[in-house]
């Protein structure tokens, strides 16, 4: 039998994290106590320089390797890309966080580095086997991560809620796969879109719920309603340094993982999860929007704002073109970035004892810090979908694709939604701006990486929203290649 | 000599710019380095607008001092910018109120300056994009970036409800255009990219016409506001400070308008004519119960916000009694002459409006109410005043002589050929808003002098008079040589006369 070895080129930045990861560990453990720096440079030299090989990697032909179970394209890359830039941002913001509230830096930052390189294998996955080993690597660290905080009882709390549900959302998408398995004698998937045409009338049965579990156990990690549940609950339990990872960079890996499953690999079945997805978009919409204008914790106010953002990004999926997948990527990085500021903010805000959690928390922050408070009331606008952010070039591009696709009322129904959604995120920058400060001591940030984070931030949802160009185009040739 | 210069991107870009740096200027202890940068930026923008007129060829209805330039290419979105005589005079119209609206805040801003400068400009660069926009996403996006400044301007502010307004106001506006964008989605579907000039030419049937009429309906009827979707716009007017109320009144509204004759009524030219019914009759609806309503009012801002609306009726009377007046007596003459009317009595009501809303805030600078009851006699202390304050009432009330007078006249002249069903409710407008104008005016201004408030009140100062001054001649001036105005937009009305009323089916 003969051996040939692999394309490695493809797994570079895979490869490269992980030998950082160890260098991390190992500085960690010996240089850490005279230098306490050393550690979080590292990490985030790590993170910078697997960016840096997914963009030199960028224009690279498509090209599949490790048997079939590992792919490079455009669509991965640009993922990583943002992931791991999501994550650096993530550090920077923290970084005060951590050494304020004395939580175990070594272990956080490595957390993240070993989630980052899960979301990597997952997003460049093109078996199940490899997507549910990048989903495990991605997802473990998380737990462990949200539990940091062990005074916390409401940390524990989370944690505990979130790996539960974590197990439940993984049982289901490995039953799925057990099923499309059985169906197509294949785990890769480009031999499964080949079979499934071939079995899709002679098995509908199979197929279909062996789909809906995938659905369910994917749309489970993505956090849309119905199975959101645990969202608002593991967002506010969570320390705001590790809200700020969860609701950031996972969501973009939790993207590609429905989009490897159901575009990619069940093409044939595209009007079965059609239907699903615009139910799970609609309920998504309502439940994410109207619950969130209750809401007094800013938490889970952006939690179930989250909701109803995946719900948006859902509608490019339900187009079913190139043209609309291309949007829904746009739109989920555009709410990365989004997100990314909005607890970016939150996360800076917070001090030695003070855990910023009540939306009141935010009064008067334009005259305490009115730079901090800009920053912050065009996030919140571009959440809205007010123009001229990047949010409302992201609702744009999936509704247009719905549109072209001669589904005029689903878009319709996300608009009336998006008005109801403003109202919450007008009440932001109402408190922000309308209110008097509860204290009138000016906000100074002493950290310089925060400040800059949260500049170049803010100004990334307002400078995309004037020039979306680039973005979109980047968005849209990843699917027509 | 000026097609080098992209001279219309300029009046959108450098208020905006000026706003930012004003932004940065620093805090109140700075206010007047900040005030000093609006007034120069607003003072340029002024000047950009003398090449704009004077380049401005008025005999044809093209779209003149077109910049195109690709912006989204993928989605066939252009940054491209162009006027008719239509556009041109709205931005020349923003440009002169926003130059007021800063000199008129000099004083009565006391609290974050910087900012309010700043809302000002950008909210002015929007505007302006708004009249230039000839891709409708542009359009768009202009139309909603609007309500960022304008949301912050009444909550930041203004009065003690004023939460509740800004807030009231963001989401009626939004309500509005949201569907305005599926609109124009869906017109893009047919055509290559977002032109509005390439949606002209779009054939649509019935059906489509009117789905697409009503989504830009609920758009515009919101903006103008029309009944029985104004109930945002007292609170807002009321609660908003002086030189909020002035931009309210005298140009966003005019928005609303400006998007019935650039979208609705030449896209859907069937729907306009078969819904034409139903328009007059909200129209009248805001002409004759809206003008009751004012009567009632013992607010004085409140007052002219119904009177706004009222007035507004009017106008979209204008628009849609044209179809009416084909229809009857199959020439375009005399929709010509009452579409102009229409025009004629949009600018109008922006000077005359705008500068009662002035007026209303140098009373409340004085004396810190807005109640008419707490007012009485004030023309014994403020003579000057009293004097200047009449003029806007007349104007808003349409007496010869007055920019109010034209429009009025003509679209009463028009609706005749009609129906004179129509005209006796369009007439009622001249009883009704002499009656709470001048009732309003008699009991502020007139009688003895109540309180020690009034009595220790002091005649205007100098931005004060420079502001009202420079609109009480606008105010003369147009109504004693209305041809100033009519003779700009004269060609393009026509064009948009022919377009609205060529059938699509």
């Amino acid at each position: 039998m003969n051996f040939t070895a692999p394309d490695f080129l493809p797994a570079i930045g895979e490869m490269f994290t992980l030998g950082m990861i160890c260098v991390v560990m190992l500085a960690y453990l010996f240089f850490d106590k005279q230098n306490r720096g050393i550690t979080y440079f590292l990490t985030q030299i790590t993170l910078l320089g697997a960016a840096v090989i997914a963009i030199s990697l960028y224009g690279h032909p498509t090209e599949i390797t490790f048997d079939g179970s590992f792919i490079l394209d455009p669509e991965s890359l640009l993922l990583k890309i943002f992931i791991l830039l999501s994550s650096v941002f993530v550090l920077m913001y923290s970084r005060p966080y951590i050494r304020d509230n004395e939580i175990a830096h070594g272990e956080f930052y490595l957390l993240i580095l070993f989630s980052a390189l899960g979301m990597q294998v997952l997003v460049s996955a093109y078996s199940f086997l490899t997507l549910y080993l990048g989903l495990e690597v991605f997802s473990l660290p998380l737990y462990a991560m949200i539990a940091l905080r062990h005074n916390r009882p409401v940390c524990q709390e989370a944690a505990m809620k979130y790996f539960i549900m974590g197990a439940i959302a993984s049982g289901f998408l490995l039953y799925g796969m057990s099923l499309i398995y059985g169906a197509c004698q294949s785990l890769n998937l480009q031999e499964i879109v080949s079979m499934m045409s071939l079995s899709v009338d002679s098995q509908p049965m199979m197929l279909t719920v062996g789909l809906v579990f995938i659905a369910a156990g994917a749309l489970f990690k993505l956090g849309v309603a119905p199975f959101h549940m645990w969202v608002p609950d593991v967002y506010e339990g969570a320390p705001n340094a590790m809200t700020l990872f969860i609701s950031t960079a996972p969501k973009l890996a939790g993207f590609a993982l429905l989009l490897r499953l159901l575009v990619e690999a069940m093409p044939a079945l595209f009007p079965q999860w059609q239907y699903l997805l615009i139910a799970v978009a609609v309920l998504s919409m309502a439940v994410g929007n109207i619950i969130a204008i209750a809401q007094d914790n800013i938490k889970r106010m952006l939690a179930y704002s989250s909701i109803a953002n995946m719900g948006y990004m859902l509608l490019g999926l339900i187009a079913g073109t190139p043209r609309g997948y291309g949007s829904a990527t746009f739109y989920i990085i555009a709410y990365v970035i989004m997100s990314l500021g909005a607890f970016g903010i939150i996360t800076i805000l917070s001090r030695k004892g003070f855990e910023l959690e009540k939306i009141n928390d935010f009064k008067g922050l334009n005259s305490r810090n009115p730079w901090l408070a800009l920053m912050m009331l065009l996030i919140m606008f571009s959440m809205a979908g007010v123009p001229p952010s990047v949010g409302f070039f992201a609702k744009v591009g999936v509704l247009e694709s719905l549109v072209r696709a001669d589904i005029v009322w689903l878009p319709a129904l996300a608009l009336v939604f998006a008005i109801i959604g403003a109202y919450y995120y007008l009440r932001v920058v109402k408190v922000m701006y309308f209110d008097e400060p509860i204290e009138k001591t000016p906000v100074i940030l002493e950290s310089f990486d925060a400040q800059l984070a949260i500049s170049i931030n803010g100004l990334a949802v307002f400078f995309l929203g004037l020039f979306p160009t680039t973005m979109i185009e980047l968005c849209q040739k990843a699917f027509l290649a | 000599m000026f097609t080098d210069v992209p001279l219309l991107s300029l009046i959108i870009w450098v208020p905006v710019i000026g706003g930012i740096i004003c932004m940065f200027a620093g805090d109140d202890r700075k206010a007047t380095r900040a005030r000093c940068i609006a007034l120069l930026t607003a003072f340029i923008n002024l000047l950009l607008c003398v090449p704009l007129y004077l380049g401005f060829d008025k005999s044809t209805s093209d779209m003149q001092f077109i910049e195109n330039v690709d912006w989204i290419a993928k989605f066939g979105v252009h940054y491209q910018l162009g006027v008719d005589g239509i556009s041109v005079l709205m931005v020349i119209l923003s440009t002169i109120t926003t130059f007021l609206v800063v000199i008129a805040s000099w004083r009565p801003i006391k609290k974050n300056v910087a900012q309010y400068m700043a809302a000002f400009l950008i909210m002015q660069g929007m505007m302006v994009g708004v009249f230039e926009s000839l891709d409708a996403i542009l359009f768009y996006v202009f139309w909603e970036g609007m309500l960022i400044p304008m949301y912050l301007c009444i909550g930041m502010w203004g009065g003690t409800r004023r939460t509740y307004a800004s807030i009231k106001f963001f989401l009626y506006t939004f309500l509005g255009s949201a569907l305005m964008l599926i609109a124009l989605l869906y017109l893009r579907t047919k055509t290559t990219d977002f032109n509005i000039l390439s949606f002209y030419t779009v054939q649509l049937t019935m059906t489509e016409q009117v789905y697409i009429f009503i989504a830009f309906l609920l758009a515009f009827a919101v903006k103008i506001p029309m009944w029985p979707v104004h109930t945002w716009l007292p609170d807002a007017h009321t609660e908003a400070p002086a030189g909020g109320s002035v931009v309210l009144a005298a140009l966003m509204l005019k928005m609303g308008i400006y998007g019935i004759l650039r979208f609705s009524m030449p896209i859907t030219p069937d729907a306009s004519q078969h819904l034409a019914g139903l328009m007059i009759v909200l129209s009248l609806i805001a002409i004759v119960y809206i003008a009751v309503v004012a009567v009632g009012q013992t607010d004085m801002k409140r007052l002219i916000a119904y009177s706004s609306v009222a007035h507004m009726g009017f106008t979209t009377l204008a628009c849609f009694v044209i179809y009416k007046i084909v229809a009857k007596t199959g020439n375009l003459h005399d929709a010509y002459l009452t579409l102009e009317g229409g025009m004629v009595q949009m600018l109008s009501h922006a000077f005359s409006t705008g500068a009662m809303f002035l007026g209303v805030g140098v009373l409340y600078e004085r004396l810190h109410s807005r109640e008419i009851n707490a007012f009485g006699g004030v023309a014994h202390k403020m003579p000057l005043f009293a004097a200047l304050f009449m003029l806007f009432a007349l104007a808003n009330v349409g007496l010869p002589g007055t920019s109010g007078f034209v429009g009025e006249f003509l679209i009463i002249l028009g609706s005749f050929k009609a129906s004179y069903v129509i005209t006796i409710f369009a007439a009622t407008t001249l009883v009704l808003s002499a009656t709470y104008t001048l009732w309003m005016y008699k009991r502020v201004f007139f009688g003895k002098v109540v309180t020690q408030g009034v009595e220790d009140m002091h005649d205007l100062e100098m931005p004060e008079y420079t502001v009202l001054f420079i609109l009480a001649f606008l105010v003369i001036f147009i109504g004693v040589y209305p041809n100033a105005l009519l003779s700009v937009f004269h060609t393009s009305i026509g064009h948009l006369l022919e377009l609205s009323t060529t059938s699509k089916l």
